[in-house]
């Protein structure tokens, strides 16, 4: 079975939820320690939400030094697919395995609802189980989810299709251009403030809109 | 300190209130970090600017400078 790392950091909060969604997909999920440099030879890793070190400094900054991203950062260059979701999208922008940064929302109100998305990038390595254009509702939690980037950079993602997802409607976050969730350039390193992992079951979440993240994962892999 | 492009909520939170509290003439207010580093005297501008640019600072949102006092 295909063996997929969810690393917990001291602050982590969704590490549990993430890897019931890799078991869910039909893999093993192999629990990675955030002072452990070693991958244990999984093929994919997913970084979860939480509040990782206190997010002291920045949200997700002293996370990015962290041993256990220092090899991840190495195994992601390598082609590796990483997922990094809410706080592990704000750690994959300040690991610079993604542009931009995640700010504090524009309304400085904590988000916590349901939320509408649209699939725009279906050809990463986590995204291929949907259609192009799919709207998807998926929770989103987050305080300081605002994504920002330079104009240039901004332009680059979506001449490139690298939006994964966008908001639908205005941007709960103030989120320039409603910007979600991006990819690398190599379509294997995605981040997302959602959480895809909270609706992998309609018993236990709004919907199991999210689930295809973890099937889509084992298609790109199966497909090396 | 904020870029000057990126929007600081917690800044214009800050100006609503002084307008509240009777303040007049503050146009903006942006809000920042300090850190207070005590250092050896051989630790040179180069390692601060360096601590500076890679941990206290993310370059993509933020500016900032080094002080020794």
């Amino acid at each position: 079975m295909t063996r997929i790392g969810v690393i917990t950091f001291p602050g982590s909060l969704d590490d549990g939820d993430a890897a019931r969604a890799v078991r869910y997909a039909g893999a093993t999920a192999v629990p990675l320690w955030h002072a452990d440099a070693d991958l244990h030879g999984v093929a994919a890793v997913v970084v979860p939400g939480g509040f990782s070190y206190g997010d002291y400094l920045r949200c997700g900054a002293i996370a990015s030094f962290a041993p256990v991203m220092t090899a991840v950062v190495a195994a992601a260059r390598g082609g590796m697919p990483v997922l990094g979701i809410c706080n592990g999208f704000q750690i994959l922008c300040e690991a610079g395995l993604l542009p931009g940064a995640l700010v504090r929302n524009a309304g400085l109100h904590f988000v916590c609802r349901d939320q509408r998305l649209r699939v725009l990038a279906a050809d990463t390595a986590w995204t291929s189980g949907y259609a192009a254009g799919q709207e998807i509702t998926v929770p989103l939690k987050s305080g300081e989810g605002r994504y920002v980037a330079t104009a240039g950079a901004l332009a680059e993602l979506r001449a490139e299709g690298r939006v994964v997802v966008e908001y639908v409607g205005a941007a709960p976050n103030g989120a320039m251009d409603g910007v979600a969730g991006i990819c690398s350039a190599d379509r294997r390193v995605v981040g997302l403030m959602p959480h895809p992992e909270h609706a992998i079951d309609p018993l236990t979440g709004p919907t199991a809109d999210g689930l295809p993240f973890f099937t889509s994962v084992l298609t790109a892999l199966a497909g090396v | 300190m904020p870029k000057p492009e990126i929007l600081d909520p917690q800044g214009q939170a800050i100006a609503g209130a002084l307008g509240r509290l009777g303040v007049a003439g503050v146009a903006e207010v942006r809000q920042g970090k300090h850190f207070e580093l005590d250092v050896a005297d051989d630790v040179d501008d180069e390692t601060l600017h360096r601590i500076a640019g890679t941990v206290l600072a993310n370059p993509v949102i933020e500016d900032w400078t080094v002080r020794r006092a």
